[in-house]
This record gives C-alpha cells, sequence and structure tokens, in this order.
C-alpha cells in the first residue's frame, strides 16, 4: 500500500484492541470485505475508463456536453449542499436537545427523501410541477420552467440529500450531552455565541462526514434527476446521466471516464476534509 | 406544538422547530401528499387489486428480503471496518477510509453497470462462483449484492464519528474492574454504539428499498423472479397508469415509513435507557 | 414562528429560482428546435440536425440549433406530455405519439396522417443477431423456440422496442399455416421461456449479449443489428434475417401546441420534410435504417435484404389495440408470466 499512515498522536493503550492475533484478522477480514466491494470494482471502472488510452480519456471528459454536465453538476450540489447543511444543523439541534410532541414523526419525515425510491422522488416532482401537475397551469401561464429544467435538477437534488447531514450530525449531538453548552449559558454567553463557539466545534467531524456524504450523493444522483431532467444533451444532462448516455452510444470508455470524474470529485472533497482534518489538529 | 418537558435551559427552541417543520413541509410533506392525492382516483377496490397482484407481492418479497439481508451483512461488515478504522492503525489505512464513501459517489447506474461486469459468466468475480455452480448475477442474490454494494457507506459512516468520540477512560477502567475484552464491549461499547448502529442500519435498509439504477442491470427483471418493487412502478407509468404507478408508490412509501418510525421511537427509547444509565 | 416561516418561504423561492423558459424569439436570426427521440437514433440524427442546418441557413438565411433528447420511448413521450418542450418528437412507435393527443392534447387525433407513409419518414424491421458462426444453427423464428437456445430480449412492459420484437414473433406464428390465436399465444409463451434476463431497454438488451456474453441470439431492431455487427463487436456477431417479420414504423410528429407557443411550426415542420428528401433518406439509409425512396433504396443495393413483411394494421389493427390486448396490466404477456403452481 502506497498510502502514508496518519499519525494521529498515540493515545493510552486501549483494552478493547485485542491480541495481534486479534487485531490482525479483523482487520484482514475487513480489508478483505472491502477489497471485494470497493477496490476491485473502483479498479475495473478505471480499468473501463482507460482503455481507449488517456488521450481518449481527456477527450471524453473535455468535449463540451460533458463540459455543461459538469458545470450542472457542480450547480446542483453547490445549491443542495448549503441548504441541507443549515437544516442538518438546525433540525440536529432541535432532535438532539429537546422533546416534544412529534420528535420521532419529524425525525421519520426526514429520513423519509432517502427511503423514497429515486423513481418516486422524480414523479412526485411531475406530478407537482409537471403541465398537469398542481403547479401546471400556473407555470405555463407565467412561462416558468421547473422541470426539464435546471430548478427541477435542483429540487429533486436537494430533496434527495436532505437527510444526510442531519443524521451524521444528530448521533455525534446526542453522545456530546449539553453540560458544556448550559455552563456557557449559565456564564451569560448569548444563545447563538454558544451554538457558534461550543457546539459547533464539537460536531465539526459529524458536520464534515455529512456533507461529505450529502455532497457526494448530490452529484452522484442518477434516478431521481433522470427523471426531472428531460435528458436534452449539453443543457439539462448532469455527470451521471451524460455517463448514462455515452454508456447507450456504445462508448463504454466513455461513459466510466465520465464516471470515474465523479469518483474523483469524490476523492477531492475527502482530500480536502483530510486537510481540515489537519489544519486543525496542526492548529 | 410545544415542549412536554423543559429541562433544559438551552435556547432555539421555536426557532429551530419553525425552520426545521417549515422546510420539511415544503420539501417532503407538499410533494409526497401529490403522490396520496393521485391515488385519490383509483376507487378502493381498484386500489387493492393493483397493489395485491401476484407481481407486486412478489416484487414486495424480493425488495424486502434482499434489502434486509444487504442491510444485515452491513451492519455486520460496517461495524467491523469502522472498528479497524477507528482503533487500528495499518499502512494504507487513510486510502480505505476514502473509499469508503465510493458507493454514493458512483452513480448507481455504473455502480449497477461495474458490478453486473464484474459478476456476470464471464466477469471477473463471475467465472470462479460460476466454476462453483454459484450463480450472482441475474438471480436475486444479485439484488442484494448491488443493495449491499449501495449500503456500504451508512453502518460505517454512522457508526465512526461515535466510535471516535468515545471516551478510552470507560473502557480502561472496565478492565481495571476486570471486565474481560468482550464483556467490556457488551456492557461498555456496544450500548454507546447502538443507536448509531441501529440509525446506520435503517438508513441502509432504507435505501436499499428504494434502489433502482443499479439493480435493473443485475436482477435480470424477470417477473415474478427478480423484479423489484420500482422497476414494477417504472413499468406502469410506461403504460401511462399514473395512478397505479402512485398505488403501488404509496404502499412502499407507507412500508418505509412505519419502518422508519418504529426505528426512531425505539431509538429514542434505548437513548433514554442510556440516559438514565449515565445519570445514575 | 414567523421568522423562520418566511426564511423558508425565501428559502422556497430561491430553490424554485424559477428559469425563464428557453424561447429564444429575442435573435430572430437563431432558432433553436427540440427533438425529442428514442434510444437508438442518436447518430442518425447527429448526421441529419447538421445537414438541415446548413440546408436551412442557405434557403431561410436562419441559423438553426437543435438539441436533441434521447431516452427509452415510453420516458420520452411521459417526458413530452408532463411540459418537456420539444418541437417534433421522434419516437419508436405510433403509440407513445398517440399518447401526446390521448394524455394532453398536444397534438391532433389524425397526426399520423400529416405526414406521408404513416408519418414514418424510415422504417426497419425486427432481425436476429447471433455469434459468429451461428453454433446453434438459428435460421428462422421457430428455432428461437427450441430447447437449450436461450434468446435475448428487453421487456415489453417497459421498452417501446422489445414490443415489436414481441409482435413480430405473434405476427409470424399468427401468420404460419394453421395459426391461431391460441397457438401465437403457445409460440410466444415458448419463446419467452427462453429468455433468461429481461432487460429494461434496448442498448441494455444488446449490451448483455454482445458484452456479458449471455444468449445465443439477440432479437434487435435491423439497424440496431447493423450498429452491432458493422460497428460495435466487427467480427464477432452475424445477423440472420427471419423469413418473414414486421414493419416497424418510427413515426414523427409536430408537437403542435408547442411550435405554436414558441412560433417554430415553420422550421419544425420543414425539419420533418427534410428527412423524406433524399438527403435526408440517404442519413437515414447510412444509418442502417431502411428508407422511404425506392431511389435512395436502390442506391442501396443487397444491403437490405428482402423480407416478407406485415405491418401492425394488418395483423393486430392497430398499436392501441396491440398495446391494449398484449401489454396493458393483464394483458397477454403478463398471462405468460402468471405463478404456476408447480
Amino acid at each position: 500500500m502506497f498510502a502514508p499512515t496518519i499519525h494521529l498522536p498515540r493515545r493510552k493503550t486501549r483494552t478493547l484492541e485485542g491480541s495481534p492475533w486479534v487485531r490482525w484478522t479483523l482487520i484482514t477480514v475487513a480489508l478483505g470485505f472491502l477489497a471485494v466491494f470497493l477496490v476491485v470494482p473502483l479498479v475495473a471502472v478505471f480499468t473501463f475508463a482507460f482503455q481507449k488510452g488517456w488521450e481518449a480519456y481527456l477527450a471524453a471528459i473535455t468535449e463540451p456536453e460533458a463540459r455543461s454536465a459538469i458545470v450542472l453538476t457542480l450547480t446542483a450540489a453547490a445549491i443542495a449542499v448549503p441548504l441541507n447543511l443549515v437544516f442538518g444543523l438546525a433540525a440536529a439541534w432541535l432532535l438532539a436537545r429537546f422533546r416534544f410532541r412529534g420528535r420521532a414523526l419529524l425525525l421519520t419525515l426526514i429520513d423519509l427523501p432517502f427511503s423514497v425510491s429515486p423513481v418516486i422522488a422524480g414523479l412526485i416532482f411531475v406530478l407537482l410541477f409537471g403541465r398537469q401537475g398542481w403547479l401546471g397551469p400556473f407555470l405555463s401561464e407565467h412561462d416558468l420552467h421547473v422541470i426539464f429544467a435546471v430548478p427541477g435538477i435542483v429540487l429533486a437534488t436537494v430533496f434527495i440529500t436532505l437527510p444526510f447531514v442531519v443524521r451524521e450530525v444528530l448521533p455525534v449531538m446526542q453522545t456530546q450531552g449539553s453540560d458544556e453548552e448550559e455552563a456557557a449559558l449559565t456564564l451569560g454567553a448569548s444563545g447563538w455565541r454558544t451554538f457558534l463557539r461550543v457546539t459547533l466545534p464539537k460536531v465539526k467531524w459529524g458536520v464534515l462526514y455529512g456533507v461529505i456524504l450529502c455532497n457526494a450523493r448530490a452529484m452522484g444522483e442518477f434516478g431521481a434527476v433522470s427523471v426531472v431532467s428531460g435528458h436534452v444533451r449539453g443543457v439539462t444532462t448532469t455527470l451521471p446521466l451524460h455517463a448514462e448516455i455515452l454508456y447507450n452510444e456504445y462508448d463504454f470508455a466513455g461513459a466510466f471516464a465520465v464516471a470515474s470524474l465523479l469518483t474523483l470529485l469524490a476523492l477531492v472533497t475527502l482530500v480536502l476534509k483530510k486537510y481540515v482534518e489537519w489544519r486543525s489538529e496542526a492548529s | 406544538m410545544g415542549s412536554l418537558t423543559r429541562r433544559h435551559v438551552l435556547p432555539g427552541f421555536k426557532l429551530s422547530l419553525g425552520f426545521t417543520w417549515a422546510y420539511v413541509g415544503l420539501l417532503v410533506l407538499i410533494p409526497l401528499s401529490s403522490l396520496f392525492l393521485k391515488t385519490f382516483s383509483l376507487t378502493w377496490l381498484q386500489f387493492w387489486e393493483t397493489v395485491t397482484a401476484p407481481r407486486a407481492l412478489a416484487a414486495y418479497r424480493l425488495s424486502f428480503g434482499a434489502s434486509l439481508s444487504a442491510a444485515l451483512a452491513n451492519v455486520v461488515f460496517g461495524l467491523l471496518v469502522a472498528w479497524v478504522l477507528v482503533r487500528y492503525r495499518f499502512p494504507g489505512r487513510s486510502l480505505v477510509e476514502s473509499l469508503v464513501d465510493l458507493p454514493f459517489a458512483l452513480p448507481t447506474a455504473v455502480a449497477g453497470l461495474t458490478l453486473t461486469t464484474l459478476f456476470s459468466a464471464k466477469g471477473w468475480y463471475g467465472q470462479y462462483l460460476e466454476a462453483w455452480g454459484f450463480k450472482v448475477a441475474y438471480t436475486s442474490v444479485g439484488v442484494a449484492v448491488a443493495l449491499t454494494f449501495i449500503g456500504l457507506p451508512f453502518v460505517v459512516r454512522t457508526v465512526q464519528p461515535v466510535l471516535e468520540d468515545i471516551d478510552v477512560d470507560v473502557e480502561e477502567a472496565a478492565a481495571t474492574l476486570g471486565a474481560t475484552p468482550w464483556q467490556t464491549f457488551a456492557r461498555v461499547l456496544f450500548p454507546a454504539i447502538f443507536p448509531a448502529l441501529l440509525s446506520g442500519f435503517t438508513l441502509a435498509f432504507a435505501r436499499a428499498l428504494g434502489e433502482y439504477g443499479s439493480v435493473v442491470f443485475i436482477s435480470g427483471n424477470m417477473p415474478l423472479r427478480t423484479e423489484i418493487v420500482p422497476l414494477l412502478i417504472v413499468t406502469k407509468l410506461e403504460q401511462y397508469d399514473y395512478a397505479g404507478a402512485t398505488a403501488i408508490a404509496v404502499v412502499m412509501l407507507m412500508a418505509s415509513f412505519l419502518l422508519l418510525l418504529v426505528v426512531n421511537v425505539l431509538q429514542r427509547w434505548s437513548h433514554r435507557r442510556l440516559e438514565a444509565r449515565a445519570g445514575a | 414562528m414567523r421568522f423562520p416561516l418566511r426564511l423558508s418561504l425565501l428559502v422556497l423561492f430561491a430553490l424554485g429560482g424559477c428559469s425563464k423558459s428557453g424561447s429564444e424569439s429575442a435573435a430572430p436570426s437563431t432558432v433553436t428546435l427540440l427533438n425529442v427521440s428514442y434510444d437508438p437514433t442518436r447518430e442518425l440524427y447527429a448526421d441529419v440536425n447538421a445537414a438541415f442546418a446548413k440546408h436551412w441557413e442557405t434557403t431561410h438565411g436562419q441559423k438553426v440549433s437543435i438539441k436533441q433528447s434521447h431516452g427509452g420511448s415510453g420516458k420520452q413521450a411521459r417526458a413530452v406530455i408532463d411540459g418537456l418542450d420539444a418541437d417534433v418528437v421522434t419516437l419508436a412507435l405510433a403509440y407513445d405519439v398517440d399518447m401526446l393527443h390521448d394524455k394532453a392534447s398536444l397534438i391532433p387525433e389524425g397526426w399520423q396522417t400529416r405526414l406521408a407513409n404513416n408519418s414514418a419518414p424510415y422504417t426497419s424491421t425486427i432481425v436476429f443477431v447471433v455469434r459468429k458462426g451461428n453454433p446453434k444453427g438459428i435460421k428462422d423464428w421457430d428455432d428461437l423456440v427450441r430447447e437449450g437456445v436461450a434468446v435475448i430480449t428487453p421487456n415489453p412492459k417497459t421498452s417501446g422496442g422489445a414490443r415489436w420484437n414481441y409482435l413480430a414473433a405473434w405476427g409470424h406464428a399468427l401468420r404460419k399455416p394453421g395459426g391461431t390465436e391460441e397457438s401465437a399465444r403457445a409460440f410466444v409463451a415458448a419463446l419467452f421461456r427462453n429468455v433468461p434476463v429481461l432487460d429494461s431497454g434496448a442498448r441494455g438488451a444488446t449490451t448483455t449479449f454482445a458484452e456479458r456474453g449471455l444468449g445465443d441470439v439477440l432479437i434487435a431492431w435491423e439497424n440496431e443489428a447493423f450498429l452491432l455487427t458493422d460497428e460495435v463487436g466487427k467480427e464477432r456477431f452475424e445477423i440472420i434475417v427471419p423469413s418473414t417479420s414486421i414493419l416497424a414504423e418510427p413515426p414523427v410528429a409536430v408537437v403542435d401546441r408547442n411550435v405554436d407557443k414558441r412560433g417554430t411550426r415553420a422550421v419544425a415542420e420543414a425539419y420533418l420534410q427534410f428527412l423524406y428528401s433524399e438527403e435526408g433518406q440517404r442519413l437515414a439509409a447510412k444509418h442502417h435504417y431502411r428508407p422511404r425512396s425506392e431511389e435512395v433504396a436502390l442506391k442501396q443495393g443487397a444491403r437490405f435484404p428482402k423480407v416478407t413483411l406485415f405491418t401492425i394494421d394488418e395483423v393486430f389493427g392497430g398499436w392501441r389495440k396491440a398495446q391494449a390486448a398484449h401489454f396493458d396490466d393483464g394483458g397477454v404477456f403478463d398471462r405468460i408470466y402468471v405463478p404456476q403452481a408447480h
């Protein structure tokens, strides 16, 4: 393996790390599982992507339609992620810190977009904004376009990625408890200040994981976006849709080249995460 | 809608409650209610016949069965991976750590294509598996494999942060008091990570229920045998049968809703127990 | 509660962001058309669009930019019904175009008579693709129901192309000497017993056959079969033409409501007429569709083998009837797959 080991500050001996024998068995089983399910498919993606060589790869990801797909994908993620970040923090604060009637219901509704089939997720926006949908007559009267245009794609993306930040931050906030917040408030700090200075730093890794998942999913979403996109080449095709188009043109290398680009985008986010982590530890 | 118990002096209850409900209302409740509204164009009898047709029943069985096996596999391996990532240092750890999110990053269609390529008779895995008489691609096993892949990050990513935040001193204290590693795990560690584990399981299960893009390639789509529920919905849409499609969709939606609700209630209960214990 | 509500409304508007329609009426020197088509026509329309743009500019002095959308035929028709602003549709089967009238009144009922040849400027038929050397010795439809022959065809419930395959098989069995509805049904049922995988779309089925190595014979459109043998999998496959097959007529239509709203009727109609012109016919033939023009067809020589072709109107009384009898829920296809006590 080539990646450098990260040297976290060595902690005290832990009782649960077990004997070397246990440790290496666990590591082997975990890595074996990941190898079969992640590494080999990943290698496969890149193998297929490069089967026609570097030049074909570069051509596939720099042609105008690929470029406009990249722009659209990044735009959708750039709108969906911040919205769901703000929502996620508010909702996690609410759900972790307060007991109120309807809490389990609210949590369930937040989880729902995640379990809803992408097919249905797209369909509901068609039923709402389509020509024969609830708002269809209003929209067409004012010549406004939601589905089969960029706003529809953004909406579907926001819907699909809604639960991620909440779901990542909530368990962390719950394990943390609220003693420190209460102390800060008792000492006279304002609510916002307490949230920003005490709560946020404590849950920042949870937030980061949430943002990363949210972002990765926003960029990779296929099913729901496919329903509301209309597939107009170079206009309403995101990267995953573009990959599908190429695949359906029997351009397998091109399709996997675009797919590998999505994988790379995700890896870039992860490198950024590492960087933030490193900076915050250094300071 | 007020708080039942004001145990905390913490601020922001009304603000976060209002904002959260408004956001969920606009983005989840209103859009999903359009689904129900469309279903009302069917009579009860039509609705019932649509959702209990033999093909629909076979599809529910497959979707729930395969999702459940995939989620259980992910609980076992996800916990293991999270544990290994948090507690052990080994070469290539950060590489592995980054890879866990891959199933998100890959568009589901690409994941489906890749897995089908790997598991079909000519594929890297398929050629060996078929030699042992084990067919994966185009069977319900293939569906479960695709769903395991899709759900992989959830358990890891929900358990990992919690595991990282657990204070090691507690474990050491347990050991000092004479607990075996297994006891320490079962009595100290497991209760602490249980909410996260349950959360991860639910997410993996719920996600698998609705998955479409990756499954259609590997399942073979044979009516009654390898036809998942979302495919059935697409089939209805192809006949311009919006009402029929939404009827099946409503059933799936109610199923996921109930499932998530039960788990959320369970989780609150286990969390309370944990708090009670911590307070004792 | 007042503040968060207002905030969330803001969020909705930010989200909805409601982009203004893309009709580029501001610049009359450039006009855009949207052609909503089905999967296997990508290569064809890439060429047609470039040729038509040149043609329109020389004859009318106006630049035209044609956007393409491709996908499964039924899905594309639904998108247009639900509000995708297609100026023209070029789909796989007339039933999908009919729905533009039935479900949203976007076109008049008699749309199919507005253009020559049932509004289908090019045709195709259903043929077989087998592996090089034809190891299973497949020559005609009857060979597909033999034991041990694995047939690849997509799911007729989700793929328009697959419905042509199914109807071709049915028609063959029905028109055979002594053929009846019952014998046709038994034949098609036996055929589908030999199908190990039902892909959701035509190109998925082709990939299953060509790349995954599954099956002995692929039932496909002739143009797709040519694409496979000439370009994608050279030297690996060969085409078998059955004795009888169906005349596949992929229809084209101007979407009246949309062109009238956008003011693009003239150019949209000219675009479809262009498909019937010599150049359009030549391009169709180049992309393996059978041209309607006999002149162009003659120049193709023996490329398109002679087959006894029947039409859907002759055998099934039109698409609406075929759809209702065979593919709707509870139709013949569903009954082929009823659960049986073992």
